[in-house]
């Protein structure tokens, strides 16, 4: 069953210079008990397309089209008040600094009950047993609900931000970088938790990460983004496995392997194109090894590789097999 | 620690012993009631050496002590105890003099080049700084062909174009090669990298790291690379240390460590390396819990609290950090 399908979503920014075209064309699905991966560098606008889907953008980005559909229903033009309603009961997000998400002055598990006395109809005392059910979820002792923020450490202030992502039971998880300030070992932990939650509570999940190991120890299907555009889309293993793009080759050429040879890969030329102005054609198109004539003039669409994987490159577009 | 701190002509650096502990206050109700105060134990007895032109990384996670080491062999922070012999000299004995000739040879790259760049310096200035610091150069044009060749040297291309730019008008990769070039301009012998690029884009990350396997291999610049990432460590150094709380807890080549880890804490470092696969963790053992304060040490062995191979014994009796193959160091009763 398809949770969350998304059409041709288009965010800009508005500058005094123009528009920053931060996000393009998105289509994303995302099916129940589903977890997609959305990766890109710093400025790929992975994080605009995710907080456009909840619509906590700042105000001078501008949705420009696009659908947004939720189990079905077009949440696009939605009032606040309805969009109100369907976060963290449809759809809540797990933010990067745990630190910065949460009010430093309150409880944490205060923090919790307030979240559920918003969105259910329920009283202080079955929040407060409902906040210390969650604490137990993410395995956090549940005799701290009374301590602060700065009393946890930062693997347990993770763990509490995502018991209060769960806390209304939601059929859609974003989590925006979720590790990226933690230790290698307590990030494993968290994305281990984040895990077992998703197929407990069989949640749609969508990890937006610069980190690609993230992707492939949690996600089933992934997402490249490259200058506000998705370049290839497929089956985690797939895309490791058969990169189609020639920038998700050389991403995942660079990512070191400790069961292959010991070697330095070659970096991308180059950097990303500055989004007021984007490149004409392929956004790709200046960085990359293989690019042509015809990268420059007109953009690539995108080929079916096999079920499920496409990716959009000219180079491709010879080989179409199904 | 026996048989290991010996004099080696062939190091640019020994360490033995090396401590640095920091007090702190443990509030103002309580200073008022008790003298005593905290003793943060940031490195708690480290040995190592380094060789010419050798990378040895220092690897751990936070609040192990790796970055503290590193500033403390460079003398930004005072050891408080233990030796550091910079080219058979001790460098805690060294005068005013003496320190700023040292801190020509030896230099620091930071983590964030968005921080450690002046925003206000134009890229000119920010590398021609340490030469006017030091009075180095007798004229304008010999400064400015310093400064030209610490750019060409750190793969800025076109460095005269970037004279006048400022580090807003830079990316990331160009930045840190900026702090890089700050550095390479009064040719060290030694480099300490701290994350050197843990804030950079992986696309861009493999670049800086070549530049500075480059610049050992045709300067012969040591590093000691501190780094959280073991795959990073894995791919650029000679030899590798883990850290735990203040203490390397294994030292040896970086292929052999990684492919074969010794002490506990490695193995299960080493199980978390990701690789560019759909591996799931469901179902894998992972360490429980995160590094314990370093105000509290848990006595006998620092890591048994966590240690899934851990015997009473461990809690007893701090394990020595010895040669327990050739050229492998280990910290374990049980190596």
């Amino acid at each position: 069953m398809t949770l969350l399908a998304v059409e041709n979503l288009t965010t800009y920014y508005k500058l005094k210079e123009g528009y920053v075209r931060a996000c393009e064309n998105i289509s994303l699905q995302l099916k129940q008990g589903e977890a997609l991966g959305l990766v890109g560098e710093s400025a790929s606008g992975k994080t605009t397309a995710a907080l456009s889907l909840v619509k906590l953008l700042p105000d001078n980005a501008h949705v420009m089209s696009g659908s947004i559909r939720i189990n079905g229903k077009e949440i696009a033009g939605t009032t606040e008040e309805e969009l109100r309603r369907i976060r963290w009961k449809e759809i809540a997000i797990i933010f990067q600094g745990a630190m910065n998400a949460l009010n430093p002055v309150r409880r944490i598990g205060d923090q919790i009950v307030e979240a559920l006395r918003i969105h259910e109809k329920i009283t202080d005392k079955e929040a407060c047993r409902r906040t210390a059910e969650l604490f137990e979820k993410v395995e956090i002792d549940p005799d701290r609900v009374r301590e602060y923020p700065h009393e946890f450490s930062g693997g347990m202030r993770q763990r509490a931000m995502i018991a209060m992502a769960i806390a209304c039971n939601p059929k859609i998880v974003i989590g925006d970088e979720p590790t990226t300030a933690l230790d290698v070992m307590v990030q494993a932990q968290v994305l281990q938790l984040l895990e077992q939650l998703r197929r407990e509570r069989q949640m749609g999940m969508i990890l937006i990460t610069h980190d690609l190991s993230v992707v492939g120890e949690t996600c089933d299907r992934v997402a490249v983004m490259y200058a506000g555009k998705i370049v290839e889309t497929g089956p985690t293993e797939k895309v490791f496995d058969e990169p189609a793009h020639p920038y998700t080759r050389a991403l995942i050429a660079a990512f070191p392997n400790i069961e292959g040879e010991r070697y330095l890969a070659s970096s991308i030329p180059g950097n990303p194109p500055n989004l007021l102005y984007p490149p004409s054609g392929c956004r790709f198109n200046e960085r990359c090894l293989h690019a042509y004539a015809r990268c420059r003039e007109e953009e690539p669409l995108f080929t079916l590789l096999s079920s499920g994987h496409c990716a959009s490159c000219h180079l491709l577009e010879g080989r179409v097999r199904i | 620690m026996t048989g290991f701190a010996q004099t080696n002509n062939q190091n640019l650096l020994r360490v033995s012993n090396l401590e640095v502990h920091f007090a702190v206050r443990s509030g103002f109700f309580a200073s008022l009631l008790t003298k005593e105060v905290a003793l943060v134990r940031a490195v708690d007895g480290v040995d190592f050496t380094l060789g010419r032109g050798e990378i040895l990384c220092l690897a751990g996670e936070s609040g192990s002590g790796k970055t503290t080491t590193g500033k403390a062999i460079l003398r930004l922070l005072e050891p408080t105890s233990g030796e550091v012999f910079y080219q058979d000299e001790d460098i805690r004995l060294f005068n005013r003099t003496r320190l700023r000739k040292f801190r020509q040879d030896a230099q620091i790259i930071f983590q964030d080049p968005y921080e450690s760049l002046n925003p206000r310096q134009t890229v000119f200035a920010t590398v021609a700084e340490p030469l006017e610091v030091n009075h180095i150069c007798k004229s304008i044009k010999e400064k400015e062909e310093r400064v030209e060749e610490a750019l060409n040297d750190a793969g800025l291309s076109n460095p005269r174009e970037l004279f006048m730019r400022y580090p807003h008008e830079l990316s990331g990769g160009q930045r840190q090669r900026l702090a890089i070039a700050s550095a390479l301009v009064l040719k060290p012998n030694l480099i300490v990298a701290d994350e050197p690029v843990s804030m950079l884009d992986l696309s861009i990350r493999a670049g800086i790291l070549k530049l500075m396997v480059d610049l050992r291999d045709n300067k012969g610049i040591s590093y000691l690379f501190i780094t959280h990432d073991l795959s990073l460590a894995w791919l650029v150094s000679d030899r590798i240390a883990i850290m735990y709380l203040g203490k390397i807890i294994e030292l040896g080549n970086a292929d052999v460590v990684i492919k074969t880890p010794l002490h506990p804490y490695t193995k299960a470092l080493v199980s978390v390396i990701p690789v560019p696969k759909r591996v799931s963790l469901l179902g894998k053992t992972l360490l429980k819990g995160e590094t314990p304060d370093p105000v509290n040490i848990p006595p006998g062995c620092r890591f048994h609290p966590r240690c899934p191979e851990a015997k009473p014994f461990c809690r007893e009796e701090e394990p020595v950090f010895r040669e327990v193959a050739s050229n492998r160091f280990g910290a374990c009763h049980y190596i």
